[in-house]
Order: C-alpha cells, then sequence, then structure tokens
C-alpha cells in the first residue's frame, strides 16, 4: 500500500484547545483530558497536540522536531542541518512505551538557528529560509521529516488514540500558555506518523476537522509560491495558506479569515459599509484559488494565540466557551466541559465567521 | 457526355400520401432542392444540391418529409473512405482547395468523454444548490503578486482591469459578415440579459450593437477590420486573435458576395469585395512584438479594459502560452483543433491544431510551474459541447469557456457545414435579407438565454455534488477529475488520475 502523501486520504476528525489570555501556563493534561470523551470521533490511526510556550529557555531557536525511518537517515538528514543551522542544542523526544502506540520511528528534537552565511546568500528573513530548508527536508531528503519548526512551541503527534498519543510523548510534563489538539478519523489506514496532525510551519500550527472539497484548487495554487504539499492532507495545504497570507503576503487573522472562508457575493452586495464591501470583494477577488469549500473546522495556532475557523455553510460543529483568562475551543461541548465543568459563555460561531484570541500582553 | 463523379450525398424522401403540395419546402430552400412539377402536379426534388440542413423537414406542415444519408456507395475499402474519394473526384475537377465549415468531425479522440467528475460520499456531504448558495461568478484578469497598503495600515483595494461574468461561459468570436445581423443581436442581447459576454469576431461592431457593450468583447484580428477608437472603448475587453482552432496558422476570408452594405460599413472596407485576413498580424513576427500591440490598446484604453490574446492549440503551446503571459496579456483563449469556423481549407481543419483538453492542461500546468498562473486568467474553447464539458474544463484550470457552434445549434444551425456558401436556411451564416428575418432575434436570445441558464443549473448540480459551492473552487481542482481508457502519458499531459485510483 501506498504512503501517505503518495495516496490522499480524507479524514474525520475531533478537535480541540485551550489558551490562557493570560499566558499562564498549564500541563498537558487539561488538553488531553478533552480528547476522552471524543474518543469516538478518532478511529486510532492519528493524534496530537500542539503547544506554545513551552521551550523558555530555547525561545530564541527554532525547535525542529523530526521522524527518521532509522538511524542512518537521521544521519544523512544531520549532515543536511549543519550545513545550514548552528544546532544549539539536539536529543531524543522523551517519550512513554505504551502497548497502545507501536512503530515508532527515531524521534529527534534539535533546536537551531539559521546560518547567517546562509540568509545572506539567499537573500531571504530568517523565517522563509527555515521554510524553504524544512520544505526540502520533507520532499528531498529520504526518510526525514519535519514535523514541527517554530520558536517555543512544539507539535506531538503519532499513530494511536489522541490520548495515547498524549501520554505517550508524556506531556503531562510539558507547560503551555495555549494547546491544540487532535483525533484523526481517516478512512483509510495511513500507518505513518507524519501524517497525524496537527501540521505545522513555523509558529503556525493547524488541526481541522472535514474534508475540504477545494483541495486540488488550493493545492496547485499554493505550490505556485515554493510550498510543497508531501503529505497531500487538507490540514498541510490549510497550514500553507495561512502562512502565505500572514507572513508572506502579511495579511491579518481576519482578512485571511475573509480570503479562506470569503463571504457569499450576496452577502457582500448587500453590505451597508461600501468600504467593508470593496474591501471583501477585493479580497475574495485577488485570491480566489485560496477559498476554501467543503466542510472545515479549523483552529490555527501561533506564538501569542489562536483562530478558530468553520466552512461558510458551517458543515462542521465547533463551541466556543470560555472561564477566567481561559478560552475553550473544541468539536463538542463534551470536550470543553471535561476540560472545565464550569465554564461558561458557551456559543457556536457561525459560518465563516472567525474566532480570534490572543494573548493580553502578546506573545 | 458529362460524368458525374459525385454522387448525392442525401436522399430527399417524400411521402406521398402526406404531401398537400404546399411548396413551403420550395420556398425554404435557398438550395433550390425542392420544386414543384406544373405538369404532373407533384413535388420533386433535385437531390445533388440538397446539404441536410432540416429546414424542409422543420418546416413541412404534413411531417412528410425527411432527409436521409444516400446509401448509393463506393466499394467499401478500409483505407479509402467514400469521403477521401470524392474530395479526389472534387479536387481532380477544380483543381481548388477543399473549403469546409465548422468544426473538424473526424474521428480523433474527443477526451471530455474519456474524462469522469467526482461526487461526494460519506466523508464530506454534497450541497442541494435548491437549499443552498451555489456561487457561479468569476472574474476574468491578472490577480495581484503582493498586496500593498497605506500609510494608515488600511489595505489598497487595486486590481488590474477584471471581466466579471454570472457564469463561466460566454459566445466566442462570430463576426458581424460571417454571421447575420439578426443572430450577432440574439448572442449581444442574450449576453446582456446572462451577464456574460458574447466577441464582435473581426468584423467590426455593428452601430445598433454599441448598447451592449459592457457585455462585448471586441476583436483586433490580423485584417483590423472595423477597428477605430470607438469600438475599443465600446467594449468590456478587447481580444486580440492570433490564431483559430479550426485553422491555426492562416487568416480568413469572407467572400465579396457576403459583404452586403451593412457589412461594408462595419468592417469599413467597399462594399462587394473580398475581405482578406493575413495569416499572421503583420505587426507581430516575435513575441515583443505581441507585447507592443497589448499596451498599444492598453494605452488607447487608458488601461481600464483587460486584453485577452487568443491561440489556436498547436503543439508547443504551453511555451507559447508563457510567452502571452509574460507579453502583459491578462486573459489567454485558447482555441482546440474541433473549434468551429464559417470557412476554413478541410486540410487544415481536419489536421492541423491539438484537442483543446490537453493544450489547456499543457498551459495551465506550464503557467504553475511558472509561478505565474494568478497573472493571467485562461479561456478554454473549440469545442465545448454542454455542461459537463464546461465542469471538465474549469477542473482541468480553464477559469472560463468560450462556446461557438453549441450557441448556433440553440439559434437553429444544423451542421450542415456549408456556412461559405452563404446560403444558411436558418438565417444565421448569411447576409441574404430573406433569410436572415428567417431569425427572429427576440425568439433566438430566448433560447440562448434558456440554454445557459440550463447550463448553469446543470453546473451547479454537479458542483453541489462535488461539495463545491463556488465555482472559484472548482478552476484547476483536477482531484475531481478521473480519466477511462487513456494511456498513462494521456493521464500524464492532463494531470489526472485513472478512474479506481
Amino acid at each position: 500500500m501506498k504512503r501517505e502523501g503518495l495516496v490522499r486520504i480524507p479524514s474525520g476528525c475531533a478537535i480541540a484547545s485551550v489558551i490562557s489570555t493570560e499566558g499562564n501556563r498549564m500541563s498537558g493534561e487539561t488538553i488531553i483530558n478533552a480528547m476522552v470523551p471524543m474518543h469516538e470521533r478518532s478511529n486510532g490511526l492519528g493524534g496530537g497536540f500542539a503547544a506554545y510556550g513551552i521551550y523558555p529557555e530555547y525561545k530564541d531557536f527554532y525547535a525542529l522536531h523530526m521522524f527518521f525511518d532509522d538511524r542512518s537517515a537521521r544521519k544523512s538528514c544531520e549532515v543536511f542541518l549543519k550545513e545550514n543551522f548552528e544546532i544549539i542544542k539536539s536529543e531524543h523526544i522523551p517519550t512513554l512505551k505504551l502497548s497502545t502506540i507501536t512503530d515508532e520511528p527515531v524521534i529527534w528534537r534539535y533546536f537551531v538557528s539559521p546560518l547567517r552565511a546562509g540568509l545572506r546568500e539567499l537573500q531571504i528573513d530568517e523565517r522563509e529560509f527555515i521554510v524553504r530548508k524544512v520544505i526540502h527536508i520533507n520532499s528531498r531528503q529520504p526518510g526525514a521529516y519535519v514535523f514541527s519548526c517554530g520558536k517555543n512551541m512544539g507539535i506531538f503527534k503519532a499513530v494511536g488514540f489522541p490520548e495515547d498519543v498524549g501520554h505517550f510523548y508524556r506531556l503531562e510534563e510539558y507547560e503551555a500558555y495555549s494547546w491544540t489538539a487532535h483525533g484523526r478519523y481517516p478512512t483509510n489506514t495511513p500507518g505513518w506518523w507524519g501524517g497525524a496532525h496537527p501540521f505545522g510551519i513555523l509558529d503556525y500550527s493547524v488541526v481541522h476537522n472535514g474534508e475540504i472539497s477545494s483541495y486540488d484548487a488550493n493545492r496547485r495554487f499554493i505550490e505556485m509560491f515554493g510550498y510543497k504539499c508531501t503529505l497531500k492532507t487538507d490540514t498541510e495545504v490549510i497550514a500553507y495558506i495561512m502562512d502565505y497570507l500572514l507572513r508572506v503576503q502579511g495579511l491579518t487573522l481576519k482578512e485571511s479569515a475573509d480570503i479562506v472562508a470569503a463571504p457569499f457575493w450576496s452577502t457582500i452586495e448587500n453590505m451597508s459599509d461600501r468600504r467593508e464591501a470593496e474591501l471583501k470583494t477585493f479580497l475574495r477577488t485577488a485570491f480566489s484559488q485560496l477559498l476554501i469549500t467543503g466542510p472545515f473546522s479549523v483552529i490555527l495556532g501561533f506564538n501569542g494565540g489562536l483562530m478558530a475557523l468553520n466552512d461558510r455553510l458551517k458543515l462542521r460543529s465547533m463551541v466556543v466557551g470560555e472561564r477566567e483568562d481561559r478560552v475553550y475551543i473544541a468539536s463538542e461541548e463534551a470536550a470543553i466541559r471535561a476540560m472545565d465543568p464550569l465554564a461558561e459563555n458557551i456559543w457556536a460561531p457561525g459560518g465563516g465567521e472567525p474566532v480570534i484570541v490572543k494573548l493580553k500582553k502578546g506573545a | 457526355m458529362k460524368i458525374n463523379f459525385i454522387l448525392p450525398e442525401f436522399e430527399v424522401i417524400r411521402d406521398r400520401d402526406s404531401c398537400v403540395s404546399c411548396r413551403i419546402c420550395e420556398r425554404e430552400c435557398s438550395n433550390g432542392v425542392h420544386s414543384f412539377n406544373e405538369k404532373k402536379k407533384i413535388m420533386t426534388a433535385d437531390q445533388a444540391k440538397c446539404v441536410d440542413c432540416q429546414r424542409c423537414v422543420a418546416l413541412c406542415p404534413t411531417s412528410a418529409l425527411k432527409i436521409v444519408k444516400a446509401d448509393c456507395s463506393f466499394p467499401s475499402n478500409g483505407n479509402w473512405s467514400e469521403a477521401s474519394i470524392k474530395e479526389i473526384y472534387k479536387q481532380a475537377e477544380t483543381g481548388g482547395i477543399l473549403l469546409s465549415s465548422m468544426g473538424s468531425p473526424s474521428c480523433l479522440p474527443v477526451y471530455w468523454d474519456k474524462i469522469l467528475i467526482n461526487a461526494s460520499q460519506v466523508t464530506n456531504p454534497s450541497i442541494d444548490p435548491l437549499r443552498e448558495p451555489m456561487e457561479t461568478r468569476v472574474f476574468l484578469g491578472k490577480k495581484p503578486d503582493k498586496l500593498k497598503r497605506d500609510s494608515d495600515g488600511k489595505l489598497k483595494c487595486e486590481l488590474s482591469p477584471q471581466l466579471s461574468l454570472s457564469m463561466p461561459v460566454m459566445f466566442s468570436a462570430m463576426s458581424f459578415g460571417s454571421i447575420s445581423y439578426n443572430a450577432h443581436k440574439a448572442l449581444a442581447s442574450a449576453s446582456c440579459e446572462l451577464g456574460i459576454m458574447y466577441n464582435t469576431g473581426e468584423g467590426g461592431l455593428h452601430k445598433d450593437f454599441y448598447e451592449y457593450g459592457k457585455n462585448t468583447i471586441v476583436q483586433v484580428a490580423s485584417g483590423r477590420f472595423g477597428v477605430h477608437e470607438a469600438y475599443l472603448e465600446a467594449g468590456a475587453a478587447i481580444e486580440i486573435k492570433i490564431g483559430q482552432g479550426a485553422k491555426p496558422g492562416i487568416g480568413g476570408h469572407l467572400p465579396a458576395k457576403k459583404i452586403s452594405s451593412e457589412v461594408s460599413q462595419t468592417r469599413m472596407i467597399p462594399e462587394g469585395t473580398e475581405a482578406i485576413s493575413p495569416a499572421p498580424h503583420h505587426d507581430i513576427y516575435s513575441i515583443e512584438d505581441l507585447r507592443q500591440l497589448v499596451f498599444a490598446l492598453k494605452e488607447a484604453t487608458n488601461y481600464n479594459k483587460p486584453v485577452i490574446v487568443k491561440v489556436a492549440a498547436v503543439h508547443n503551446i504551453g511555451a507559447i502560452a508563457s510567452g502571452i503571459a509574460r507579453s502583459g496579456a491578462d486573459i489567454i483563449a485558447i482555441d482546440g483543433f474541433r473549434g468551429g469556423t464559417g470557412a476554413a481549407p478541410t486540410r487544415i481543419r481536419d489536421n492541423v491544431g491539438i484537442p483543446v483538453e490537453l493544450a489547456l492542461a499543457a498551459v495551465d500546468q506550464r503557467l504553475r510551474d511558472e509561478g505565474i498562473r494568478h497573472k493571467v486568467s485562461i479561456i478554454a474553447g473549440g469545442s465545448i459541447r454542454n455542461s459537463s464539458d464546461v465542469i471538465k474544463a474549469l477542473a482541468l484550470g480553464a477559469d472560463a469557456c468560450y462556446i461557438g457552434t453549441a450557441a448556433l445549434i440553440a439559434l437553429g444551425c444544423h451542421l450542415c457545414g456549408n456556412c461559405q456558401s452563404g446560403k444558411c436556411n436558418w438565417g444565421i451564416a448569411t447576409q441574404q435579407p430573406e433569410l436572415v428575418e428567417r431569425l427572429e432575434p427576440e425568439w433566438g436570445k430566448k433560447r440562448l438565454v434558456n440554454l445557459m441558464n440550463a447550463w448553469k443549473n446543470e453546473i451547479m448540480e454537479m458542483m453541489g455534488g462535488m461539495g463545491i459551492n463556488s465555482i472559484e473552487a472548482l478552476i484547476g481542482n483536477r482531484q475531481m477529475l478521473r480519466g477511462v481508457g487513456m494511456t498513462s502519458k494521456e493521464l500524464e499531459i492532463l494531470g489526472i488520475a485513472h478512474a479506481g485510483e
């Protein structure tokens, strides 16, 4: 059977997240608990988490989380890493042996900084450098896969049920101000860890529930700008779209949401604010190929906050709740209740209506 | 004694019991097939003149007529077809180039028919267009590379001129001259009602049709017929015609007998002269010359209108399109080898050029490989026959489609393929007043509007089935297509997987 990426595998899913707007850090236990009542939304073929604020001691370095097929793949990839980066620290990501998580690859993390000479030669900034090198590794380095590459954040994922994956990575021992989680229900047996979610590029991480019908239109557009969709998953293409709109085009979260979940033309025509209508028409026309159709509920994590977004017709469930400094978002209210039985103001955002939560004091 | 090598192609069968000798068939046939035998008091037919346009059949009040293919046949031969033999007889007799009209009828593959469309099952929902919004609006034109903000940080909403269409189908170029005033009026008024575009072709714009300007694409071709400042200003977009799918590499020839007074005024040429468009534009011998014409037209219209460059689908079309995209054009129109024509040399029509499906896929991929697909829109034409062809073209990478033949069929054309004679019994490809008046513009408009609305509904049904509720998410979405019965090379060029994969 072909490995994921050589073939496209649609999935149903469960997503959840929690963020402290005060920046208070919490252990991974909370978010693992959120996934337990949504067990039925996954089928044991993929689970994962993204955590923000977990590496304060290395916050100035990019944390590369990597899967290697074997030791030799790691050795040959390290040659490439050393040619491009100063490696501050290189270590095994600590894991717990569990009977429910098997066939693990070599799981490694590096804290790195791009070599200045490389930046000068390519005439690009640091973040663009990271994107290019990560895409190079994921498409050209056999047996090596970078699954997380942001600063002071990390993605942890595996084939298994999400709650098992959380324990496997010992997430109870990490402290983050923002967590997102994903449980996967693929329609096929992928059996490869890289195919699990979240998918990340720089500090952007995406968890997503749905199957987008615009996939190939989006993929073929975004690949014009240096991205390579090696996994053929919705989550991957959505992450690249968000990186392109936010980082490369410098759009705001709201503007980006108006592109990927653009208002209907009829809605735009009925807007009383002409400037607003002009802006929405402009964004929708300029990036028509980045409109995402079909069902999705997405949580985009980034340093300093997160954004939740549903497709325009709201074809997937997603609810938001809050209490004190915490905001909770999940596919089901049960997941929010599992994190905080007293959560209040539970509401379901409308289709195409972004929910943006940011740290009060910034990232 | 004259030897008649060319046997009549069609047989006129008249049911004597039903025929009431009303002589309608006689009046309706511009080819002079039917006549009344005063002596015998019966209708007779000169079958050799029949072109099988079906006009008499459609108008016979007692349904007494039928036209069938004559079964008088040459000895059967797997190599020498009847058509090949007849063509030799014709050329041996006249010494001339064979002429044909409408698109190539040859048996080469129609790739549309080997492509199948996807639908949602279980993992995502299909969408019911009767209950949910289903958007078919498209904008053709350049999309920006990099956004700009003003000093307050507000986004600058600056876009190159765009062509807004209510659905991704337009009527393609057919000149006034090759088709009639009434046919043009029907196309123009239907476009207005539909919110789409029609195209003047290389015949200029009749003074009566300026009112349809915002739904008009004005064409500038190698003969420059009818091109002047007001003409360029009148349209919503300007199309430079480099080539046509039915006859790549050659120009056009509107015979003198079709140059009526109105046609002569519109084209700005003397009445009754031959209107000959040169094979190339004599100011475009290379790609840098094209750039000059593109910008000359933009300059002349104050950069307010998108410029389309139309080319025939030929070998190496990917590189040609890339050159056009870099020449400043906003839109590229690709015309496949099955595209229609009012007249073309038969050999060229049936042997030069390539299928639009392959050309379109190659162009779309090439522009993406070069990272410039967003800088130019793509229109595919020649030949789009129905709404599923439109869906397939869009998924392969077209932003919109041109239809010519399909629109004429809606107006009554029966594809007899004798446009060059100027004796079209349906009032379409003719300038003879008594024939033109047979096509009532209001009736024609209604039929065109019906056709497009029917296609639009079908497009929305199929989009909904795929779980797509806005047409832009279909454009270039090749995952929605699968091929059947194709070689891996064909699938590779189309960029689609085989059914079952």
